[in-house]
């Protein structure tokens, strides 16, 4: 910090990541309320506690090695070259600046930015799996979403130097694929494996109905991930650098905010676009639900989602168009899903995060082709098709594969799905049985003082 | 003698990198954080499976299965 402008710079960037960290803690509270409120209230305390664990697991891990999988493998490796160890070693959890230093004052704060998605990634499988997964296979599956798989994908994909925005000129600027394809695409992977909860299908195949056992908290849930959301939306941009900093094709010296790809966008733009797609997903969501207020929140969701992977450059009213039609084909593609393959996804997770992703990035692939996907020369140009191979590596290659395989080898062992007599009984069945005791002794020693 | 290797802010702050205690034991601080992790999985994963085995045995009948549906 030599001059008071790099002084200022430095800390006003320090604070915008610190600020999106806080807000985006909100995702995970809002992911945990909703997931309580759509379990039964047997279910209640092992289903906030199977989520609310993967916060310190995730991020332990995420300090060991995710953090250093970003910087290490953007060139695949041997894509575009090797394990660039030169950018990894500073981000490895041995190096001096992964701890207080202070002639480094970014690291720390871009590393929880980064964090705060691999918990969302996270949390998104674990709404779709509740009431029946072992919570220790859980905690297995959530290192490997969020610590492993989904890095892996941001470094090819969400990188200023990742193979895939090279070479197939990939753009996703706020992470339809990189985090909502993906965890998608990990949770379907999961669920073929684990199967639906016990009657969830009657013997004619034909799905039924399992209610949220308190809808008022699944929306408001659904609200307060709309509110961490903002904090998402930001926190995937550089929110101030000049273009000696950037250090690509652009000239001149007016300074401004840029994507994860050093590509020039605006935060008013990105604002508008994240309200217009919110509002194309709700005005769907309610429309094809006929009034479902889960299906409206979730279509908010949904069309945020959709629009996200080019909302940095959408004119408004594309995004609430994009928006609307990614929550259509969602809503339709999980009963079709559902009724056909008998996947029983307990709050449509695979369908608002996974196929809404999906269909984003082809969407953008259209609208945005022959767009620089950089300001470095020699990249490739947003296409359709390097945004469909993009889109498959996402939710098929790095989700749907590893979670598949990793749910195999956990069932192989007898330690994916809890006992028959467990999910019947219910998850919290000792504790409450005890609770009960507990409450019925104090009453008793307050009557006895009657 | 510091843990820190800071005795004293008489400093110029450009000069100043690191300050946390015991620099130079990261990598031992790192295998204390794996072991930490794996046996953390490990006890935290077989103890839910007894767990459910002792619930299974004391309360797995129809009559208490039935019960906690009905209470839902």
């Amino acid at each position: 910090m030599g001059t008071n402008l790099d002084a200022l710079t430095t800390v006003f960037t320090e604070f915008y990541y610190w600020l999106t960290v806080a807000l985006m803690f909100l995702i995970h509270v809002g992911f945990c309320m909703y997931e309580v409120g759509a379990s039964r209230r047997r279910n209640h305390m092992h289903t906030l506690l199977k989520n609310s664990m993967l916060i310190p697991l995730v991020t332990i891990t995420f300090f060991f090695f995710g953090w250093w999988i970003y910087w290490a493998f953007p060139n695949g490796p041997f894509i575009t070259g090797g394990l660039d160890l030169g950018a990894a070693g500073p981000n490895a959890p041995t190096s001096d600046i992964m701890g207080t230093n202070l002639q480094d004052r970014i690291t720390g704060v871009f590393w929880a930015a980064f964090l705060l998605f691999s918990w969302t990634a996270a949390s998104i499988v674990s709404g779709s799996v509740i009431e029946r997964i072992n919570s220790g296979a859980f905690w297995i599956l959530v290192v490997l979403i969020g610590s492993v798989f989904w890095i892996i994908d941001a470094a090819w994909g969400w990188h200023y130097a990742g193979w895939m925005v090279k070479i197939l000129g990939y753009h996703d600027a706020y992470a339809s694929g990189v985090i909502h394809a993906i965890a998608g695409g990990f949770a379907l992977g999961v669920l073929v494996v684990l199967g639906p909860r016990l009657g969830k299908f009657g013997k004619d195949g034909k799905p039924r109905d399992i209610l949220p056992h308190n809808p008022w908290l699944v929306c408001i849930g659904l609200f307060l991930i709309y509110t961490g959301f903002w904090g998402f939306y930001v926190a995937c941009n550089v929110p101030l650098i000049d273009p000696g900093g950037i250090g690509g094709q652009i000239t001149g010296e007016t300074w401004t905010a840029t994507t994860i790809y050093l590509t020039p966008t605006t935060l008013g733009a990105i604002t508008m676009n994240f309200l217009m797609s919110l509002s194309g997903g709700m005005m769907i969501g309610y429309f094809v639900s006929k009034g479902n207020a889960f299906w409206t929140y979730s279509g908010g969701l949904a069309g945020i989602i959709t629009a996200s992977a080019g909302n940095d450059i959408y004119h408004p009213i594309q995004a609430m168009i994009i928006g609307g039609v990614g929550t259509y084909l969602a809503y339709k593609l999980h009963y079709w899903v559902e009724n056909r393959f008998k996947i029983d996804d307990a709050v449509g997770a695979v369908a608002v995060h996974g196929y809404a992703g999906f269909i984003g990035l082809v969407i953008c692939g259209f609208v945005l082709w022959g767009h620089p996907a950089s300001p470095y020369e020699g990249y490739a140009t947003i296409s359709p098709w390097g945004q469909f191979i993009g889109a498959v590596i996402m939710f098929g290659l790095l989700g749907f594969l590893p979670g598949w395989i990793a749910s195999k080898i956990l069932d192989s062992f007898g330690l994916l799905r809890i006992p028959k007599e467990i999910e019947l009984l219910g998850l919290d069945f000792r504790t409450n049985l005890e609770e009960e005791a507990a409450a019925k002794e104090v009453r008793e020693a307050e009557k006895a003082k009657i | 003698m510091s843990t820190t290797g800071i005795t004293s802010w008489s400093v110029d702050l450009a000069e100043v990198g690191a300050i946390y205690p015991f620099q130079g034991l990261e990598v031992i601080m790192l295998l204390v954080g794996l072991v930490f992790w794996i046996c953390w999985h490990v006890i935290t994963f077989r103890s839910e499976i007894e767990l459910q085995q002792e619930k299974i045995a004391k309360f797995g009948t129809a009559e208490y299965m039935n019960s906690a549906i009905d209470e839902d």
